[in-house]
């Protein structure tokens, strides 16, 4: 009986072996201010949370495509107003807490509620009212026809969380993912552990460890010497040829949806001139922006669109370097000498040394910067708020945010009744085909209208351990999705 | 001997007063409005205004000071901005983190150094001496964040024995504990460990030509024991007061330190709310850093009095 049972813990313990390395720690370079993606703006917290420990009706997947998720379904009225979800059943929250139709109406209701603390109040903005009609049913009634309403519903910002503990999400949050929160151990990491009750496929890991590390070269020494299996979106650009050199690594760089801009003050002369925008275009090399300032990561555009897109169109060739055609036209404004203009630039690298290199590139068609650093602060009130500056750099983060061109007073002062109406229009169509035509044109007509120097896109600049497979190469959604990632040998 | 150490306690007390008074008067009074620094020049007024009065901004900076004292007392400190948790637990968490570390720092910075420093002046003028010299001019030179980054680089990345940064947690065992902490400490004592044998070694040498010594020698004592049991003692008060010194330099330095190894302690506390303007933390960590370097002068005091018998009994002597 003995030896049967010491066999019997041997092959157990056995069997526990490679079970028990089924654990991923990924760094990330910011800690999360806290854990509840409804009530924060910080990307962090998505990274941490999003598709791990929180889901929506649908949920944003690696081709930035809405899929469905805690909506197994759903049907949408003629008029474009009604949508029914179907919920998924036999869903429960990690406090073991059932999911029902109750939760998906208190967290919509929350989100746009006058006391809402929801950074993105606006994507609930066209909600009229959401009623429950079954205990998985939801009938949502909108004020307007929404074309990306279901995508808008995948963002972290609409996760579904339950009455029971929405108060201490922050801190401890519970909600329906394939991972459950087990431990923050504040300026160190987060541990989540694999939820053995989560209602769809089981994930492969069953640890997984965020550790913030911030300082790059800390970053780079966890890297090699393997505390950390790797890191989603490494801050460091230049340590990626290191990480090049060793086998047992990969690197795999993608984009993400952070569209930088030289953003050009549309309302102020000599800038309300299109030529003059023009010109600017035609005198900014964008690769060697992009070599400079950013270690060569980065993808040049053409337009305020993710190159990851399927409704993307490359119109970086639309105003080719060309410092002859860039003069002629600014001499064709009124400018034959050029001009004095200011360039704010806040703190990202991005803007601070590609700022450099966007004025070096200015001052040879005779427009001459005097490059103004500002703290975030400052830029906010100075140049977000205030509208009073003349050139800015700086990157725009939200998925699908082509439409901040539509509004009149957005800080940049473009106003253009032809990419209004498009706009209009794309906001009503749900028709994936027909909303794909509609962001092609809106591309175009901002390319056309020069409306800022579209430098490059954001990269994503992923290192992890050669052995993993499953991370995204692109980060269409600001997130470290872990629902496909597993150990191959 | 009491009356001397009541005297001792009541400056005690009075510096700490006057620290407080002056983090007060800096943090609170001077940057103008906290509320604006907290949430940025682009807040809603609506949002200054309540955070000013939870604050309590409205009332006058007497009684702001006097309430925020008692609230200490009472060990409430206030609020994160940022983090949404009492500082107290805040500064607790990381508490386990720097002061531990601070402590080996200091032991290791010693049990360098005194040694070193009494084996220079020993082998005075001789090839040691010089050797010993030398690598302490180096340590005084080099940046303690470059000489961490070039531990990590041999002791975690290219030999592997210990971790490039992070702590477990004491929870996950004593040995994984102590062994994160092993490189950030060498980072921190060793450039200061070569101050402290420079000042060691012309302490000893000053106490070796005193006339005691010659009399100890004379007695028959060897060199080695003259050396370690009757000018040592002497020599160490300097040492002392320089270790007490240094204890604020190594407050400073794991601000530096604690980043490089991404460990969660009070240093990187204090850097992150500094970069996320979290003033009432802030506030505290000055407070509490500056009480701690006030604490650990007055047991430098104190230690003189256990080192220096004549200073017992009340006698007024040239240090």
């Amino acid at each position: 009986m003995k030896p049967f049972i010491a066999a019997a813990f041997t092959l157990c313990s056995l069997a526990a072996g490679p079970a028990a390395a089924a654990g991923l720690t990924l760094g990330m370079a910011l800690e999360p201010p806290h854990l509840d993606p409804t009530a924060g703006a910080a990307a962090a917290i998505d990274e941490v949370v999003y598709g791990n420990v929180f889901e929506g009706l649908t949920r944003i997947d690696s081709d930035g495509a809405a899929r469905p998720a805690l909506a197994a379904s759903w049907t949408v009225s003629d008029d474009g107003l009604t949508y029914r979800f179907r919920l998924r059943a036999g869903v429960s929250f990690h406090d073991a807490t059932a999911f029902d139709a109750e939760d998906v109406v208190f967290s919509l209701d929350r989100a746009r509620a006058e006391t809402s603390t929801n950074a993105q109040k606006a994507l609930f903005e066209p909600i009229e009212h959401v009623r429950p009609s079954g205990p998985l049913t939801v009938e949502v009634t909108l004020k307007r026809p929404t074309g990306d309403f279901l995508y808008s519903l995948g963002w972290g910002d609409a996760v579904i969380v339950a009455r029971e503990s929405s108060a201490t999400n922050k801190s401890h949050p519970v909600g329906t993912g394939p991972f459950r929160f087990a431990r923050w151990v504040r300026a160190d990491r987060v541990e989540l552990v694999r939820n053995d009750d989560y209602w769809g496929r089981p994930v492969a890991l069953e640890r997984a460890i965020f550790k913030f590390i911030s300082d790059p070269a800390a970053a780079t020494a966890a890297v090699l010497a393997g505390d950390v299996d790797g890191f989603a979106n490494f801050p460091a650009p230049e340590a990626l040829d290191q990480f090049r050199r060793e086998p047992r690594l990969e690197v795999v760089v993608g984009t993400t949806e952070g569209e930088t801009i030289l953003a050009i003050n549309n309302a102020r002369a000599p800038f309300d001139d299109v030529r003059v925008r023009r010109a600017i275009s035609h005198a900014i090399d964008r690769q060697e922006i992009v070599d400079g300032a950013m270690f060569g990561q980065g993808t040049p555009i053409g337009s305020h669109f993710a190159p990851h897109h399927p409704a993307y169109v490359d119109l970086t060739g639309m105003y080719p370097h060309d410092l002859a055609r860039a003069r002629a036209l600014l001499a064709e404004a009124g400018y034959p000498e050029g001009f004095a203009a200011t360039l704010k630039l806040p703190p990202p690298t991005y803007a601070r040394r590609g700022g450099e290199i966007v004025a070096a590139e200015l001052a040879r068609i005779g427009i001459r910067l005097e490059i103004v650093p500002v703290e975030w602060a400052q830029w906010l009130e100075q140049v977000f708020n205030g509208k009073d500056f003349d050139l800015t750099i700086v990157s725009h983060t939200e998925p699908l945010d082509i439409g901040i061109y539509a509004r009149d007073d957005y800080y940049f002062g473009y106003r253009s009744a032809a990419f209004d109406a498009n706009y209009q229009e794309l906001a009503r169509t749900r028709d994936e085909a027909a909303r794909t035509r509609l962001l092609r044109v809106a591309q175009k007509l901002l390319a056309v209208d020069a409306v800022n120097g579209f430098l490059f896109q954001l990269a994503k600049s992923g290192v992890w351990n050669a052995k993993i497979e499953g991370l995204w190469e692109n980060s269409p959604v600001q997130a470290n999705d872990l629902t496909g990632v597993r150990w191959v040998d | 001997m009491t009356l001397l150490l009541a005297r001792r306690m009541l400056g005690l007390a009075v510096t700490l007063a006057a620290a407080s008074v002056i983090v007060f008067i800096v943090m609170e009074v001077l940057p103008g409005d906290p509320a604006v620094v907290i949430l940025g020049v682009g807040a809603e007024p609506e949002s200054l205004a309540a955070l000013r009065g939870e604050l309590g901004l409205d009332r006058p900076p007497v009684e702001r000071y006097l309430a925020w004292i008692a609230g200490l007392a009472r060990g409430d400190f206030g609020h994160s901005h940022t983090y949404a948790v009492p500082v107290l637990e805040l500064i607790s968490e990381r508490m386990a983190v720097t002061f531990p570390l601070a402590l080996i720092a200091m032991a290791l910075t010693a049990a360098i150094a005194i040694p070193m420093g009494v084996l220079a002046a020993r082998l005075r003028g001789g090839a040691g001496d010089v050797a010993i010299s030398l690598i302490a001019q180096l340590g005084v030179a080099v940046p303690n964040f470059w000489f961490a980054m070039l531990l990590v680089i041999v002791f975690a990345v290219s030999l592997g024995w210990l971790p490039a940064g992070g702590f477990p947690g004491w929870d996950a065992g004593i040995g994984p504990a102590l062994g994160a902490f092993v490189l950030p400490a060498l980072a921190l004592a060793l450039p200061q460990a070569a101050i402290l044998t420079r000042v060691t070694r012309s302490s000893m040498l000053d106490t070796v030509a005193e006339d005691y010594v010659r009399t100890a020698r004379a007695k028959g004592l060897t060199r080695n024991a003259a050396l370690w049991r009757h000018a040592l003692e002497n020599a160490l008060i300097p040492v002392v007061t320089i270790m007490g010194l240094q204890f604020s330099f190594l407050i400073s330095g794991t601000i530096v330190i604690e980043n490089v190894f991404h460990l969660p302690g009070l240093g990187r506390l204090l850097f992150q709310a500094i970069a996320q303007r979290d003033l009432i933390v802030v506030k505290e960590l000055v407070l509490l850093l500056a009480i701690s370097v006030v604490v650990v002068n007055f047991l430098v005091d104190l230690a003189y009095l256990a080192l220096d018998p004549r200073l017992r009994r009340g006698h007024h002597v040239m240090a």
